[in-house]
């Protein structure tokens, strides 16, 4: 039987998480139960939303340096505004996510890179959550403090999110046929064109359905948090990149998989529980989640090469 | 011909003006296509064939003129194009290669949504790939990417000719067979038979002369962005459509030199993977590689320009220049000025410690602009501002430029028109006389004859070797062909 190409993607990012957590658990055996499970994946679940936004804005060969800001504006609003009246802050995440849409609007019609806009717009959105909230506080809504401290038997709520997660987001981008549009626009966009579809619409959309996620994952981190401040997310942008990436997405090519983008996103958040059971000191932290990167990723160029060579045999 | 005009028009393209800057792409160009004909387009490269195409798919909005839909004048714009029926394969590959088969036929035909899209779009392009080339053999839940080029051709050809509710009223094919072998491409055109003959249109753009004139049923002859002739095919013959198109026929009046094999080899390469026959190359000899498409010849190439250099480290001296086959992909920098793409390989050698000689490289774009006839107002314009063969005589004149003694050509010639093949023949010629070494892989015929010495590649071996008077059409087929049952 043939293996696919999507599968041999997932293939490396699945076995360096289950390798980390292999690592987890031989040094910590005691978290290998429901409550240790939880504690290790807990703060994955906004990550692992952040990564499929970032991975939507990737499949349309884009970049969005805005995701942390954004998150932590959506995280401000959810503990203020969210909170004290629903229906306001409803409406606001609607502005948002209309204006992400219109985001991928001028984008694709001043043809302008979306480094450039979106880099632009997390200062607009870090100033907004700087209004908002200009000291750190404000109160989780009571059910997303109830959703993301709910105990479902068996198996932790951190678990059945990231499952649920990338199911969902699954079937939306590589089954349904809205998402191969999504896909097609970062694989050819002449091609989408000259097939009478509207690319504007369509990145709109993808940039819409960005905002969406994001704004989930604000909700989620507030509800873990219990409250929020206007830096609280800014290391996502950095951090869904490199999900996407580790989960087998390219920048260019519309290459994405949403189920290697949320395994990534654990991997990445175990990675940092890894290091600090090691005992390495915070101030070197980052550069061995960094060293890890490399590894996997060194790890996928060998996989790819060792399939090319395959092929041409 | 009679007969064909009282059918109804499918689409019709009356006086239409284009122009790019101060470039007349077309100078009002009047095509009109009816039901049940196969129409074929040939013409220079930059008569205009591209730019009618892409009016009348609606991907261009003329200037002047006016386009009409099965006779009734509409809105212009690939939508309404779409609507009334018009679908193109384009001559550059437009799948999305991340995708799969089946996918890109869902981008193809809106109305493959809802559930249980992915079967049936499966459905569509099996069956119609069944259709025209039966026993293709390719998987529709592979992505493009891991299909090969013939493959993808293919796939983009069957997808096109597929009508879910209802059939394509017409397909407009531009270049269609530049990457199938002879038997895919007859199969092609036994179905274009077919299909014209169920009452759909065909517009073929080729330039394989062959094909055209056994196939359509009518042909169109576009010069500098007008119609200078439009027959029925049985008046042409493969000399008047070259004459109607404006290059006068050459003959093959050179005689080839002796045999130049003495000395030592400049290049050589063992058997590959201890199979056929060796590869070595003498100064001053063109050697052809030839074969089906895709048999190893391009990885031969790559293996050739290896050897003498580093994968990781470039060579200071370059001794082997490399003209890319497809242009947009490693071919040309879009970006760069058409002076600027052909002087990147040879900078090296009009630099004065790392600083550019702007006066010499201008001087060294000029003289190859007169050599080989760049047709350009100006060195310093985007190389997109050139036609497609004009673009490839700047990679050619990239090669020459360096002082490279070998060059390695990846069937450079790919839907270059005859006029500017024939130029660089010549340009290619006074090099090997002057002692340069040329290795081309074609997919051509008239280009494999050229060559004092041809390899023929079979499954990614080197089957035969031909020199001299053996070079003909017939041997190299036979080599190409000879004991593919027993595989």
């Amino acid at each position: 039987m043939r293996i696919s190409t999507s599968t041999i993607r997932l293939v490396i990012p699945a076995a360096s998480l289950a390798l980390l957590l292999a690592a987890v658990f031989y040094m910590q055996p005691r978290a290998m139960s429901y409550t240790g499970l939880n504690l290790l994946f807990n703060l994955a679940v906004p990550i692992a939303l952040a990564t499929v936004a970032q991975m939507l804005i990737m499949a349309v060969n884009d970049l969005d340096l805005s995701m942390g800001a954004f998150v932590s504006f959506c995280a401000c609003v959810t503990a203020t505004f969210l909170q004290a009246s629903p229906a306001i802050g409803v409406l606001i995440f609607l502005g948002a996510i209309a204006a992400y849409a219109v985001i991928g609007i001028v984008i694709h019609v001043r043809e302008l890179p979306s480094i450039v806009v979106t880099l632009g717009m997390s200062f607009v959105w870090g100033g907004l959550a700087v209004l908002m909230l200009p000291s750190p506080g404000g109160e989780a809504p009571g059910w997303a403090r109830w959703l993301m401290t709910s105990r479902p038997p068996f198996v932790p709520m951190a678990i059945v999110a990231s499952i649920v997660i990338a199911l969902v987001t699954h079937f939306a981008i590589m089954r349904s046929s809205a998402g191969v549009l999504i896909r097609g626009v970062g694989g050819n966009v002449r091609s989408v064109e000259r097939a009478g579809w509207s690319v504007i619409r369509i990145r709109a959309g993808t940039y819409a359905l960005a905002g969406f996620f994001a704004v989930l994952s604000g909700i989620a981190l507030v509800g873990l948090t219990t409250s929020a401040d206007a830096n609280i997310a800014l290391r996502y942008t950095l951090l869904s990149i490199a999900g996407v990436i580790l989960g087998g997405g390219e920048f260019v090519g519309g290459k994405v998989s949403p189920i290697g983008a949320v395994i990534g996103a654990l991997t990445l958040t175990l990675a940092g529980s890894f290091l600090s059971f090691l005992r390495i000191s915070p101030d070197w932290q980052i550069g061995a989640q960094g060293a890890i990167l490399i590894v996997v990723l060194g790890l996928r160029l060998l996989l790819n090469r060792l399939e090319k060579r395959e092929k041409s045999r | 011909m009679n007969e064909v005009t009282t059918r109804p028009e499918v689409v019709a393209a009356r006086g239409i003006k284009v122009t790019f800057g101060a470039v007349k792409a077309l100078d009002g160009a009047d095509l009109v296509i009816h039901a049940g004909e196969c129409v074929g387009l040939v013409g220079h490269n930059g008569a205009g064939k591209s730019t009618i195409v892409n009016a009348i798919n609606g991907g261009l909005t003329p200037h002047a003129g006016e386009i009409s839909y099965g006779g009734i004048r509409a809105q212009h714009g690939i939508s309404t194009a779409r609507a009334n029926g018009v679908r193109c394969v384009f001559q550059e590959l437009s799948l999305c290669p991340n995708l799969t088969v089946n996918e890109n036929a869902r981008i193809m035909h809106a109305e493959l949504a809802g559930w249980n899209w992915r079967s049936r779009a499966g459905a569509l392009v099996e069956l119609q790939l069944q259709e025209i080339f039966p026993n293709h053999g390719i998987d529709c839940d592979s992505t493009i990417d891991d299909l090969s080029i013939a493959e993808r051709q293919m796939v983009e050809i069957a997808v096109s000719f597929a009508g879910l509710n209802q059939k394509p009223k017409l397909v407009i094919l531009d270049e269609p067979t530049s990457s199938l072998d002879a038997g895919l491409a007859a199969q092609l055109m036994a179905y274009i038979r077919r299909f014209v003959g169920e009452g759909g249109s065909v517009l073929l753009i080729s330039h394989i002369l062959g094909e055209i004139l056994s196939t359509s049923d009518r042909i169109v002859v576009m010069k500098d962005g007008r119609v200078v002739a439009d027959r029925s095919a049985s008046e042409f013959s493969k000399r008047s459509l070259v004459e109607a198109m404006g290059n006068v026929a050459r003959e093959k009046e050179w005689q080839r030199a002796g045999d130049k094999r003495n000395g030592a080899p400049v290049l050589a390469m063992p058997a590959r993977r201890g199979q056929g026959l060796a590869f070595e190359a003498h100064r001053g000899e063109m050697i052809g590689l030839a074969g089906l498409g895709g048999h190893g010849q391009t990885e031969t190439l790559l293996d050739l320009y290896l050897s003498r250099n580093s994968n990781w480290w470039p060579a200071r001296r370059k001794e082997i220049a490399f003209v890319a086959g497809d242009r947009s992909l490693n071919g040309i920098f879009p970006l760069w000025s058409i002076l600027k793409n052909l002087s990147i390989a040879s900078l090296g050698d009009f630099s004065a410690r790392t600083i550019v000689d702007r006066d010499r490289e201008g001087a060294l774009g000029n003289g190859w602009k007169k050599r080989i006839e760049i047709r350009t107002p100006d060195m310093e314009n985007r190389i997109l501002s050139l036609s497609g063969g004009n673009q490839q005589k700047v990679l050619f004149a990239r090669a020459l430029a360096t002082s490279a003694r070998i060059v390695l050509m990846d069937d450079p010639m790919r839907g270059v028109d005859v006029g500017t093949k024939q130029e660089v023949y010549d340009i290619l010629r006074l090099e090997a006389a002057g002692g340069r070494t040329f290795i081309w892989y074609s997919t051509e015929m008239d280009e494999i004859r050229l060559c004092d010495r041809v390899y023929v590649f079979r499954e990614g071996a080197i089957v035969a070797e031909l020199a001299g008077d053996e070079i003909t059409e017939k041997n190299v087929l036979e080599a190409s062909f000879s004991g593919g049952e027993a595989a």
